[in-house]
């Protein structure tokens, strides 16, 4: 390192690469996340892909985003970064905003022709002071032209040269970071293991990159980044839909039964249903049905057969499957449903986040059709209640709705790879053999739980007809008796009440003697933690609850939520939690943050506005 | 222990009421079902009869199988989970003309594309039975019911122009009225691997009836309608003297020994043939200038959803062979914290 650099130590920091959509940013962002985990940071990381499949090079629309947070205390990609790169004018035109005040642009200089600012729609030839942006933050290197300098004897051509430049950006921020090359040197060659040359130019590119930084007479800072006291173990970089996929696989293979999914592609949920394709190596069948009532009667086929059942989708697809899962709920079956919410209504913002379909989930069915509704707060976390929610469906004989959304969803983090035994075992409420003998009914349930008793094709004996016309409580024939139905909607709502019994706790973050308390759910958790977390490191008391689970709500929800002079619930939506609670739990003025942008909070807003909260 | 066991009606009977109006030709057809699941031998906790919504969908209620009565269109899609699911089942799917080719249209092409192991009774009365009478997907263009006032302007499906047009490789056709029939197509549905489409022309007593009698009444059915077996000429008529032949590339209703037509003419049916051309032609024939085929017309082997995916399961376990999820996480990209 040359003597005029600074090092900087840091806590955490941000950084966001930027470039084309087909300048492998992406790439570039996941390695450097990985590495920056592999040396103990937390990590976590947000993708932001233009809406277009293949917008024109160059062009405003087809920038794409990779925003990674590294450090000590990280619980979210960031609200914004540290360090921009910025591989051509229409990246540094749209993501500027992203960047904090004061922080580095590393830019290609090639790329910043007359051409390439035409394109990008610049009026001037000087991008940097069309876009007022200080000319000392930036770090202008001719990342192409040394990209081709350093595989002029590769034996590669031109294009597939040009294309190694991300890499050498990356080469760059690894030094700026001081990242150790080799391990990202390690993962290319991994990446390209089919393509000897391709990697080896890429390894090269990276060093040279990394090199670079360390040899010129760079005025700007690099960090040190401090290191979290993880613990000790196995970890892989997880997004929050693979970690849905792995948590329903975990949970099949606690509760020994093979694995279903029935889906149709949707964004932001299709990737459950690319990564469950795959793990047919694990004896998972996952079916693309021709539509999303396919995907959920599939599911629902497959429940009555004795399978784990899933069925995926986004909002748009919950809709459609709204009847399916009346049904479930009426035959009583075991059915996990994701919806990996998105910005609504209609096809709405298909790339962006919301948490939009609370109340769909809640209540969008006909008739008094409850079901258990849980929410994930963050990519790993997706893991955990998929597994819950495979659990609960399986143990209770319900459909289960889990809510994720397109934030966590496709955000990442470093994940601990859990040993077998740290998940409990699933037990499904099978039938007995005896119970034959004891004139067993299909809807006869277990008096403690009301639970009915799972008896599955295949089994002698247990022969019965499930249906969604209402069935006689004792009988199990159908039925029109109004007292009768009454007794069977008060058995399915008791059912669904009694799940409070096993969630667990809430349990309050932030400093618990507080006059304000936070309530959040699902996939906002990391902003509205962070926020809560800097406030009571500033000495501004914030408490804070955040629920996984809904429906039930658990059981000291309302005994806590009493004891604060102040209750914000905080949703990115027009204020559907709060309704709900408020109706769960009566005379407590809820106050509402709610945000419909399609987009996170920025856990700054959020300190902003606890803060007046306090202050007043 | 159930290997050797044969079965009788009985054991696929439930001790349900029927509910069906009397007279509804839906009663035989149960009567069928039953029969053909007794001739076919497998148990019946091994079987699984999946329905949607309509009279017709009432079914299951009446099977001592293993039954699932589900919702308006459905039933295909729930059917396919279930087979899916276990592919040890045997699978049946009941459903109405209203059920399987308006609302669950989707769905029954696609399983029949998939070519899923399912068997398909589908009960066309060509109305809505339980709605009370509106017209369907099948009902003659014309027709006066209950939503069509002044006669429908549309033309309906013909279910097993449908069933060519999803690449089907099974198609069977039977009337409530003939009980043998249904029984032999119920039962060759269910020794076929794949999606087995059995159409039977059903009457509703109440609102639609003697719709089918222009082929189904005794006096003129034997006329009016062939029973084609595999193999065996395509005759037909009272005194068994009718016989279709080809004409140019049209078929054609001759009386043998008549215009210089003898026997050696007659077509020989053969349900086995993959090209469906032939297999179309005879299913359109519809009792007018041509007799209404009956009987299995189409039943063809190809490779059939369910084996394909569980030799594909089977393949790629056998590849990587991972024990656990566990295992197959720590053989992608991970790090190690000490
Ligand atoms: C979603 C939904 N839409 C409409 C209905 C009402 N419905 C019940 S059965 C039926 C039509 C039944 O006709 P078909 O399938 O021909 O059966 P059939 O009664 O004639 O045997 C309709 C429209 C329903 N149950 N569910
Ligand atoms: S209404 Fe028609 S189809 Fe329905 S049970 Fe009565 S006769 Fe049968
Ligand atoms: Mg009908």
């Amino acid at each position: 390192m040359t003597e005029s650099t600074k090092v900087k130590v840091l806590e955490k920091v941000v950084v966001r690469f930027s470039g084309d959509s087909g300048d492998g940013m992406q790439l570039a962002g996941n390695i450097f996340s990985a590495i920056s985990a592999a040396i103990g940071n937390e990590i976590s990381t947000f993708p932001d892909y233009p809406a277009e499949i293949r917008a024109p090079q160059g062009t405003l629309s087809g920038v794409s985003g990779f925003q990674v947070h590294i450090g000590k205390g990280v619980y979210t990609p960031g609200d914004k970064a540290d360090v921009l790169v910025a591989m051509n004018p229409a990246a540094l035109k749209t993501q500027i905003q992203f960047l904090k005040k004061g922080g580095v642009v590393i830019i290609d200089t090639d790329s910043f022709k007359e051409a390439d600012l035409k394109k990008a729609l610049y009026e001037t030839d000087d991008a940097i002071a069309e876009l007022g942006i200080d000319p000392a933050q930036v770090m202008s290197v001719a990342i192409t032209t040394l990209t081709k300098e350093s595989l002029a004897d590769s034996g590669l051509d031109v294009k597939s040269i040009v294309r190694c430049k991300n890499i050498f950006a990356l080469g760059l921020v690894c030094w700026l970071f001081d990242r150790p090359v080799s391990q990202a040197g390690n993962m290319l060659s991994h990446k390209f293991a089919k393509k000897p040359t391709i990697a080896e130019a890429n390894v090269k590119v990276l060093n040279d990159g990394y090199n670079y930084g360390n040899n010129i007479h760079a005025s700007v800072s690099t960090y040190r980044v401090e290191s979290a006291s993880v613990r000790k173990g196995i970890y892989t970089d997880l997004n929050g839909n693979t970690a849905t996929a792995w948590g329903l696989i975990a949970a099949a293979e606690k509760a020994g039964l093979p694995l279903f999914l029935g889906s149709y592609p949707i964004t932001p949920a299709t990737d459950i249903l690319h990564e469950l394709a795959k793990r047919k190596d694990l004896g998972v069948k996952a079916v693309q049905m021709e539509d999303e009532i396919a995907g959920a009667c599939s599911a629902i086929g497959a429940a009555f057969a004795g399978n784990l059942a899933a069925t995926s989708t986004s909002g748009p697809g919950l809709a459609l499957k709204s009847e399916a899962i009346g049904l479930a709920v009426m035959a009583e079956l075991p059915l996990v449903v994701i919806d990996v919410q998105r910005g609504g209504p209609s096809t709405g913002l298909p790339t962006k986040t919301e948490q939009t379909d609370l109340l769909q989930a809640l209540y969008g069915r006909n008739g008094e059709s409850p079901v258990v509704v849980v929410a994930a707060s963050t990519p790993a976390n997706c893991y955990d209640m998929a597994f819950n929610a495979a659990k609960i469906a399986l143990e209770h004989m319900t459909p289960v709705i889990l809510l994720t959304d397109g934030f966590i969803a496709n955000g990442s983090t470093a994940w601990r790879v859990p040993e077998e035994d740290e998940y409990p075992e699933i037990r499904p409420n099978y039938v007995k053999p005896e119970m034959l003998a004891e004139g067993w009914k299909p809807y006869m349930r277990n008096p403690e739980t009301q639970v009915r008793y799972w008896a599955v094709p295949g089994m002698e004996g247990f022969m019965h007809r499930l249906g969604g016309l209402e069935k006689d409580a004792k009988t199990s024939a159908i039925s029109t008796d109004p007292a009768n139905h009454a007794v069977m909607v008060a058995a399915r709502q008791a059912k669904i009440d009694n799940v409070a019994k096993e969630i667990p706790q809430l349990e309050v973050l932030g400093n618990p003697d507080s006059d304000l308390l936070v309530v959040g759910w699902g996939g906002t958790y990391g902003h509205l933690y962070s926020a809560v977390t800097e406030m009571c490191n500033e000495g501004k008391d914030v408490a804070m609850i955040h629920f996984n689970y809904i429906n039930p709500l658990p059981s000291n929800a309302e005994e806590i939520i009493r004891r604060y002079k102040k209750v914000v619930v905080c949703e990115l939506n027009n204020g559907q939690f709060a309704s709900y609670l408020a109706g769960k739990i009566p005379g407590v003025e809820f106050l509402r943050y709610n945000k419909v942008e399609g987009q996170p909070f920025s856990s700054a807003e959020l300190v902003e506005h606890f803060t007046q909260l306090i202050e007043k | 222990m159930e290997e050797n066991k044969t079965y009788t009606a009985q054991d696929f009977k439930s001790d349900q009421y029927v509910r069906w109006c009397p007279g509804c030709g839906d009663h035989a057809i149960v009567n069928a079902l039953q029969k053909a699941m007794a001739e076919v031998g497998v148990a019946p906790h091994k079987t699984a009869v999946i329905s949607g919504i309509g009279c017709s969908s009432r079914l299951p209620y009446y099977m001592g199988t293993y039954g699932f009565h589900t919702i308006h269109g459905r039933g295909g899609a729930i059917a396919s989970g279930v087979k899916m699911a276990n592919p040890e089942l045997t699978v049946w799917q009941v459903s109405g003309d209203g059920d399987c080719l308006a609302i669950g249209g989707n769905h029954f092409i696609h399983e029949v594309r998939r070519n899923i192991d399912i068997n398909i009774l589908l009960m066309n009365n060509k109305i809505y039975g339980l709605t009370k009478g509106q017209y369907s997907p099948t009902t003659d263009r014309g027709s006066v019911t209950k939503s069509s006032p002044y006669g429908t302007v549309e033309d309906p499906f013909i279910p097993a122009e449908l069933v060519f047009g999803a690449r089907g490789t099974f198609f069977a056709r039977s009337l409530d009225v003939e009980m043998a029939t249904t029984v032999e197509i119920l039962a060759a549905a269910a020794a076929h691997k794949g999606a087995a489409v059995c159409e039977v022309l059903q009457n509703c007593v109440i609102f639609n009836h003697n719709i089918h009698s222009y082929v189904a009444d005794k006096e003129v059915r034997a006329d009016r309608t062939i029973h084609l077996r595999h193999g065996e000429k395509m005759i037909f008529g009272k005194e068994n003297n009718r016989g279709i032949v080809l004409d140019g590339y049209m078929l054609k209703a001759v009386t043998i020994g008549e215009d210089g037509y003898t026997m050696d003419d007659v077509l020989v049916h053969d349900a086995k043939n993959p090209n469906n051309v032939l297999h179309q032609m005879l299913a359109m024939m519809d009792g007018h200038d041509l007799p209404l085929a009956l009987g299995v017309i189409r039943d063809v082997d190809a490779p059939n959803y369910t084996d394909e995916l569980t030799r594909q399961v089977e393949e790629v376990k056998g590849k990587k062979n991972f024990k656990s999820l566990r295992e197959y996480i720590l053989s992608g990209d991970t790090w190690e914290v000490k």
